[in-house]
């Protein structure tokens, strides 16, 4: 391997997000260790992480696809649910927690995927506005399909019902000794905590590995070249609809595994914490970000998901306060001014003549 | 209908030129050939019996006035457009059945009149993604970053070295593709073209906005593309420097209809392409 100057701009980039990541977690977790963080901040640390790779992931489709889909959250129960169901009837099967939960994500992420590809078949045939709405509907109609869903499992295995009448836990059949995961509008109860901020630190690598080498392959270029340019991809003869597909369908899996870890974090779940507010939320966090900016998206997902929870104490004024930095923060990356002085001082820093202004969030059409 | 025709391997590497410019070869089995082509939009015919054909190691010109229907010819060789009439033979392989994603992958490379690179990309990353089909791998392999991922990536970034250095581009690999000069995106659209190693070069307006000395720069190269890839080049352009100097036939394209082919001094000296175009000489 070349030195470090060497290497090209881009995997710079990347390694000081995996490093900088690193470093935020090796702090946080040494404190946690030390008893240094106060409860409500510990309770923080898992949805943090989930966020992070929800971020990251909408970023691929929104950034690096360049396909507005307001249906993230969607995709987040779809694994939320699916995760749990798995992390609580393999209990007898697999009895060590940190497998399991290994597991249950990756049956969160594999859902998910199939949503991905049931809902992408169709939707990516539109573009702009209307794949916008078409995810946006998806996202409520899962929503709205959880909540008819009972699920619970006994000796004999799962046993699955849709509630479109007036069916209830007893409709299950269960054995004695049987437990019901999914209680319809009731949500998840009864969920055996196992997440934990190791296993989302270790998810939000995963996702960061993936993501950036996917964008840094031919994939991700294909991907790239289609946002760009639509036509100009077809005529050097990139499928589009495959690479399309290949982006949202990563970032629908993602998004399960993020949901698998954030159901796993809560002793209930009830779908309505996906619904469209926490799409828009995580879209908010990736265009604060900068469209295809990942590294931008970790650390939007983080200040703007701590920000809020730690005004908590202002009650009422927190909201308020919420949307006075997000004001702020957009105009401030809007600013033309701010922008020549990020370049100037970036030049300094490395000693070369500036780069153009306008570099942050990349534009498309 | 023939056998489909297996595209070779890249041919990356110049074949050793002995700077002797190949006989034009346009009896023996045309690279493409056009019958009766013709496309209409609603009632509008903007392309109508459209016969052509261009030898393998042929320069071709198509020109006409402003809304001929000569991009609109393009169009319909690249599949933008599925023609209405008439037939198109790539290499002797009918392209009907076939979208803009194969018509690429059988050999045709084109280039666009209002330039279409990838803007947000480096210039390196856009001959890449020319490359695309030419140097492959899974997604799979570039996520796990395998053996085979280094080895691709390393072959994709000597060929667009190589390829950008035809141009003298190889120092500007890092740019932003949408920050270059006007007439360097003309040139790296050119590059992009010739990176999924086509058999057909179709260059729409390649000197437009160029000055003269560019143009002539750029003709040197048309010519000498043609003879390092052994390729054909259909050029569509209104500069009649670069048209006659360089293009072996010439198709004159009026209302979607030809009304003129041959040699560029025959299509100089034909009445009906000087009444439609080119125009007459002031009487003095």
């Amino acid at each position: 391997m070349k030195k470090l100057s060497g290497l090209k701009k881009t995997t710079k980039v990347d390694f000081a997000t995996y490093l900088g990541v690193t470093l935020a977690f090796l702090i946080v977790y040494y404190r946690l260790q030390r008893g240094g963080l106060t409860n409500a901040m510990t309770s923080w640390l898992v949805p943090v992480c989930c966020f992070i790779v929800m971020a990251v992931s909408l970023n691929l489709v929104v950034g690096i696809s360049g396909e507005l889909s307001l249906g993230h959250a969607g995709f987040m129960s779809v694994g939320a649910f699916s995760g749990v169901v798995a992390g609580m009837s393999l209990r007898g099967a697999i009895p060590f927690t940190p497998v399991r939960l290994v597991v249950a994500i990756l049956v969160g992420a594999l859902f998910a995927a199939v949503a991905g590809v049931i809902v992408g078949v169709p939707v990516l045939r539109l573009r702009g506005d209307y794949l916008a709405i078409v995810t946006l509907a998806f996202g409520q109609i899962i929503k709205d399909l959880i909540n008819c869903l009972l699920v619970g499992y006994d000796s004999k295995g799962l046993h699955i019902i849709f509630n479109l009448g007036k069916k209830t836990v007893a409709d299950l059949h269960l054995e004695e000794g049987g437990v019901a995961i999914i209680k319809g509008a009731q949500g998840a109860v009864g969920i055996q905590k196992m997440s934990s901020f190791l296993a989302g630190y270790v998810l939000v690598m995963v996702t960061l590995v993936i993501v950036l080498n996917l964008i840094r392959s031919r994939t991700g270029r294909a991907i790239m070249a289609i946002r760009d340019n639509r036509i100009a991809a077809e005529s050097v003869g990139i499928n589009v609809t495959k690479y399309k597909m290949i982006a949202f369908v990563t970032s629908a899996a993602l998004a399960g595994a993020a949901g698998a870890l954030y159901g796993l974090n809560y002793g209930s779940l009830v779908s309505s914490r996906f619904d469209f507010n926490t799409s828009i939320l995580v879209l908010v966090y990736v265009v604060l970000g900068g469209l295809g900016n990942i590294w931008g998206s970790v650390i939007g997902a983080t200040v703007l998901y701590i920000l809020p929870e730690a005004l908590r104490q202002f009650a009422d004024y927190r909201m308020l306060f919420y949307a006075i930095v997000l004001i702020l923060v957009m105009l401030a990356t809007n600013n033309p001014h701010l922008q020549q002085l990020a370049g100037t001082v970036a030049e300094r820093f490395r000693g070369k003549k500036p780069a153009r202004a306008g570099e942050g969030g990349q534009s498309h059409e | 209908m023939s056998e489909p025709i297996k595209r070779k391997p890249t041919k990356l590497v110049p074949v050793p030129s002995t700077n002797k410019i190949p006989e034009r070869d346009i009896n023996k089995a045309p690279i493409l050939e056009c019958r009766h082509l013709g496309i209409d939009f609603g009632g509008l015919t903007a392309v109508n019996d459209f016969d052509m054909a261009i030898g393998r190691t042929e320069i071709a010109g198509l020109i006409g006035p402003n809304g001929a229907g000569k991009t609109t010819v393009f169009n319909l060789l690249t599949k933008v457009y599925q023609p209405t009439r008439g037939t198109i033979l790539l290499d002797g392989v009918d392209t009907h059945p076939m979208n803009s994603v194969q018509v690429s992958r059988h050999g045709i490379a084109r280039t666009f009149q209002n330039i279409r690179l990838f803007g947000n990309l480096s210039v390196e990353d856009n001959v890449k993604v020319g490359l695309h089909n030419q140097v492959r791998y899974g997604m799979v392999q570039g996520i796990l970053r395998l053996p085979g991922y280094w080895k691709k990536e390393k072959l994709a970034h000597e060929s667009a070295m190589e390829l950008l250095s035809i141009f003298g581009m190889q120092d500007l690999a890092d740019h932003q593709a949408g920050s270059l000069p006007y007439g360097a995106q003309r040139r790296l659209e050119i590059v992009r073209a010739l990176a999924t190693n086509p058999s057909l070069l179709l260059l729409d307006e390649p000197a437009a906005g160029m000055n003269p000395s560019e143009t002539a720069e750029l003709m040197e190269n048309i010519v000498k593309i043609r003879d390092t890839f052994h390729i054909a080049v259909l050029l569509i352009e209104h500069d009649m420097s670069l048209v006659m100097g360089i293009c072996e036939g010439i198709c004159v394209l009026n209302f979607g209809e030809i009304i003129a082919k041959g040699t560029p001094d025959e299509i100089k000296n034909d009445p009906q392409v000087i009444e439609a175009y080119l125009g007459k000489k002031r009487e003095v």
